[in-house]
């Protein structure tokens, strides 16, 4: 069914609070590493996607198109899809269904985010996401719905700050090794319940940073794939699902709507134990307590379980099922769509043994990458193979 | 090889120039009800895929799609935005389909221009923010600039850009969605307001509210369904600079690349006598003109001189927006290519009432995505 589509170059910029480049430029730099990565050019390169989230952030209405050049997208067919935070990861179920329909060999995928255009401070741009009549004049932000979010979860389970905070020491201590990385650092546990509170039980190193930065990344048909490299990454599934709107209305405590799309994927790659059958897993990590909910989301593990396994240290990058190797959003940075891609280029740089000091320990043959955003409300999955 | 995709269920509402009794929420869920109910299907448990066009600054919303499951019936299914024209968003279902996954899909696209307080101001935010912004150039100037420049290097007079205009808002009278039909003659545009010459206010679509929604299936579920399909042959889309200061003003090359993409799947190598209609963008009235040039429908010689005739006219040989197009039917935004393409099936599958043409077995469509934007979507359309 479809063609295989496969992962064969990636790029990335460094993640930093505030690039000297435009949006345009950084879309550029991280195309151009993606493209030099497999030695490929502009013109092997039939299609092209591009991820950002709102507009708000930049103050240019219509961004897919202002950075359509950018993105090696003149002159080609050029498509800007869009799931808010989930963008990153469905930016890849994009470019699948790209190759995968037989309309195009090879899409390139690049996901931009420059958030510091936004001044102050890129949490104001937030209060337009919520609906103009019931929430807006309530001046919402994200850091308060999350809190009542991550209020439920611990409430729901029995959970302590502690039991939270172990997920931020892990992925800030796994980004020391990465070179791209923001905020990487070796804090502990203590550091962690100590940092300023910012809506309670948020403190300001259970979340991640405000980010600019691009990745991109090549996704071609296996004929090409074969050409191209001797590793190629096969996308062996994609799911999405975009809950209701009314998200007061949810039990904010298990993210049905990503277990919604991990089924789709998992369906289509054939996992049928993913707790098993997964080797190494990059869930969306904007909080702490977003990877412990992302990982039941996902079924690596039962509800209200992940805590635990965090604490016996099988999440670790040397652990029986490393989660966010990478460093995740809370260690390399959270520029919003970019941050979703940066997984999947962590899962191909781990499943072709590519990442260094930060490669796992176990031999890994197929990854999950999770990305969700919108009002708590939509996930998205991808899972990679080799 | 793929199975052939087909439109299987249409619907729409009115498109008027203010719709103070109902929501955009209201509008896409009116278009829904009529899509399903003509497709015969339950958007619950038989649609496999959703795909909504908008724009978060003409929403007036960040990260619109959060609004778009409930009134579609979409909640915790397949369902994302494409931020283009929904002709952008009918070439997305056609790929989704086309991988074998998914059976049904369903695009929406909708516009509630009458919220919007400020569209000028909104507009000049998608100019570049460095090196245009700061020159405060209003889209319709920009649009002006144009139309001289085609104008001028295609011999194409004000009389035969004025005909563009006629005919498609009195093509819009017998449309029963049209919110902008009116029955004007050339003398009218004697009187016409300068807006930015040679363009002028009649020359300019203006805004209207509404929806549209459509449901494509692929083959084999087409035939399970009861409703007669029209085959999708062909989606192009293609975009140019997006700067202002480096891109042909006269020619736009992104939209002979993507039909050259359209027709190659719809194997059309004479499109100039192949399609029965054409459905093109007519958001200024030199658009349609540039439009039909660059699709290969016309020549830059007889493309001003066959409007002023007649030949693009309902009762002519190749008739060109005879849904009265975004002049005759309203400027909708992201919705404004999926209107055409909504009275393009209507046509091809002989349900066009008063519209009807003798002759409609192939058609196609083109959008585009206005000032100051170079992106353009073609589908082909045969019955």
């Amino acid at each position: 069914m479809g063609n295989r589509v496969a992962i064969v170059g990636v790029g990335m910029t460094k993640f930093v609070r505030r690039a000297l480049e435009t949006g345009k430029e950084l879309s550029w730099l991280a195309s151009k590493m993606a493209l030099d990565s497999c030695g490929m050019t502009m013109n092997q390169i039939d299609s092209v996607v591009m991820g950002t989230a709102p507009d708000t952030f930049d103050g240019v209405h219509m961004k897919g198109e202002y950075l359509s050049d950018g993105a090696g997208g003149f002159g080609k067919p050029y498509m800007r899809g869009f799931v808010g935070g989930g963008t990153g990861v469905f930016s890849v179920a994009q470019g699948w269904y790209h190759v995968a329909s037989g309309m195009f060999d090879t899409c390139l995928v690049v996901c931009e985010e420059k958030m510091s255009t936004f001044q102050p401070h890129a949490q104001a741009a937030f209060v337009t996401i919520f609906d103009h009549i019931i929430e807006r004049p309530l001046k919402p932000n994200l850091l308060w719905i999350f809190a009542l979010e991550m209020n439920r979860y611990m409430t729901t389970y029995g959970l302590r700050k502690e039991d939270i905070a172990r997920v931020a020491v892990k992925n800030k201590t796994n980004a020391l090794y990465h070179p791209c990385a923001q905020i990487a650092a070796p804090v502990t546990v203590e550091d962690v319940l100590n940092s300023e509170v910012l809506a309670w039980p948020v403190q300001r190193l259970d979340v991640s940073p405000v980010s600019d930065g691009a990745v991109a990344v090549i996704l071609a048909n296996e004929s090409v794939a074969r050409r191209v490299t001797d590793k190629p990454v096969w996308v062996e599934g994609c799911g999405w699902a975009l809950d209701t709107a009314y998200w007061t209305n949810r039990d904010l405590c298990y993210p049905r709507y990503v277990e919604e799309a991990a089924r789709m994927a998992y369906k289509m790659a054939g996992v049928t134990d993913p707790r098993h059958q997964i080797h190494v897993a990059e869930p969306y990590d904007p909080f702490d307590y977003k990877e412990l909910h992302h990982m039941e989301g996902l079924m690596l593990c039962g509800r209200g379980e992940a805590p635990q396994l965090t604490a016996d240290g099988v999440t670790a990058r040397d652990g029986e099922l490393p989660v966010c190797p990478s460093g995740g959003l809370l260690g390399v940075g959270n520029p919003i769509a970019a941050a979703g891609l940066m997984k999947i280029a962590e899962l191909f740089w781990q499943l072709r043994g590519e990442a260094g000091k930060r490669q796992i320990a176990r031999k890994a043959k197929r990854g999950v990458a999770q990305a969700w955003g919108d009002l708590m409300q939509v996930g998205t999955v991808v899972v990679l193979g080799v | 090889m793929s199975e052939r995709i087909a439109v299987v269920g249409i619907g729409a509402t009115q498109f008027r120039t203010i719709t103070p009794d109902v929501s955009y929420k209201e509008l896409m869920f009116d278009a829904a009800v009529r899509a399903y109910a003509d497709a015969g299907i339950n958007p619950r448990t038989e649609v496999d895929t959703f795909v909504t066009c908008a724009e978060d600054y003409i929403e007036g919303t960040s990260i619109f799609d959060e609004y778009v499951p409930d009134q579609l019936g979409a909640a915790l299914r397949q369902m994302h935005t494409i931020t283009g024209d929904g002709l952008h968003g009918i070439a997305t279902a056609v790929m989704q389909l086309r991988t074998g996954r998914f059976g049904t899909a369903v695009v929406e696209a909708h516009s509630k221009a009458s919220n919007m307080l400020t569209p000028d101001g909104i507009a000049a935010c998608a100019q570049d923010p460095v090196t245009v912004r700061p020159l405060c150039l209003n889209s319709n100037f920009i649009a002006g600039l144009e139309m001289n420049r085609f104008c001028a290097e295609n011999g194409i007079t004000r009389d035969q850009c004025s005909a563009v205009a006629v005919k498609n808002r009195s093509n819009a009278l017998v449309n029963p969605i049209a919110g902008q039909a009116a029955g004007l003659s050339l003398d009218d545009f004697k009187y016409a307001k300068p807006v930015s010459l040679p363009l002028t206010d009649l020359d300019i679509a203006q805004p209207v509210d509404g929806a549209i929604v459509i449901v494509l299936a692929t083959e084999s579920k087409a035939k399970e369904l009861r409703g007669k399909p029209v085959w999708l042959t062909g989606a192009g889309w293609c975009n140019g600079s997006p700067n202002l200061e480096t891109r042909d003003w006269s020619a736009p090359e992104y939209v002979t690349k993507a039909a050259k993409m359209a027709y190659g799947q719809a194997g059309v190598t004479d499109p100039r006598h192949y399609f029965d209609f054409a459905e093109v963008d007519d958001t200024y009235t030199y658009k349609e003109l540039q439009h039909l040039v660059a699709l290969g429908l016309a020549s830059p010689c007889d493309v001003g001189l066959n409007t002023e005739q007649g030949k693009t006219a309902r009762n002519g040989k190749r008739p060109v927006n005879v849904s009265g197009g975004a002049l005759g039917m309203g400027y909708m935004y992201e919705a404004s290519g999926l209107a055409r393409f909504y009275c393009a099936v209507q046509q091809l599958r002989g349900e066009a009432g008063a519209m009807q043409l003798p002759k409609a077995k192939t058609a196609i469509v083109q959008a585009w995505r206005g000032v100051p934007t170079a992106s353009t979507a073609v589908i082909t359309l045969a019955a």
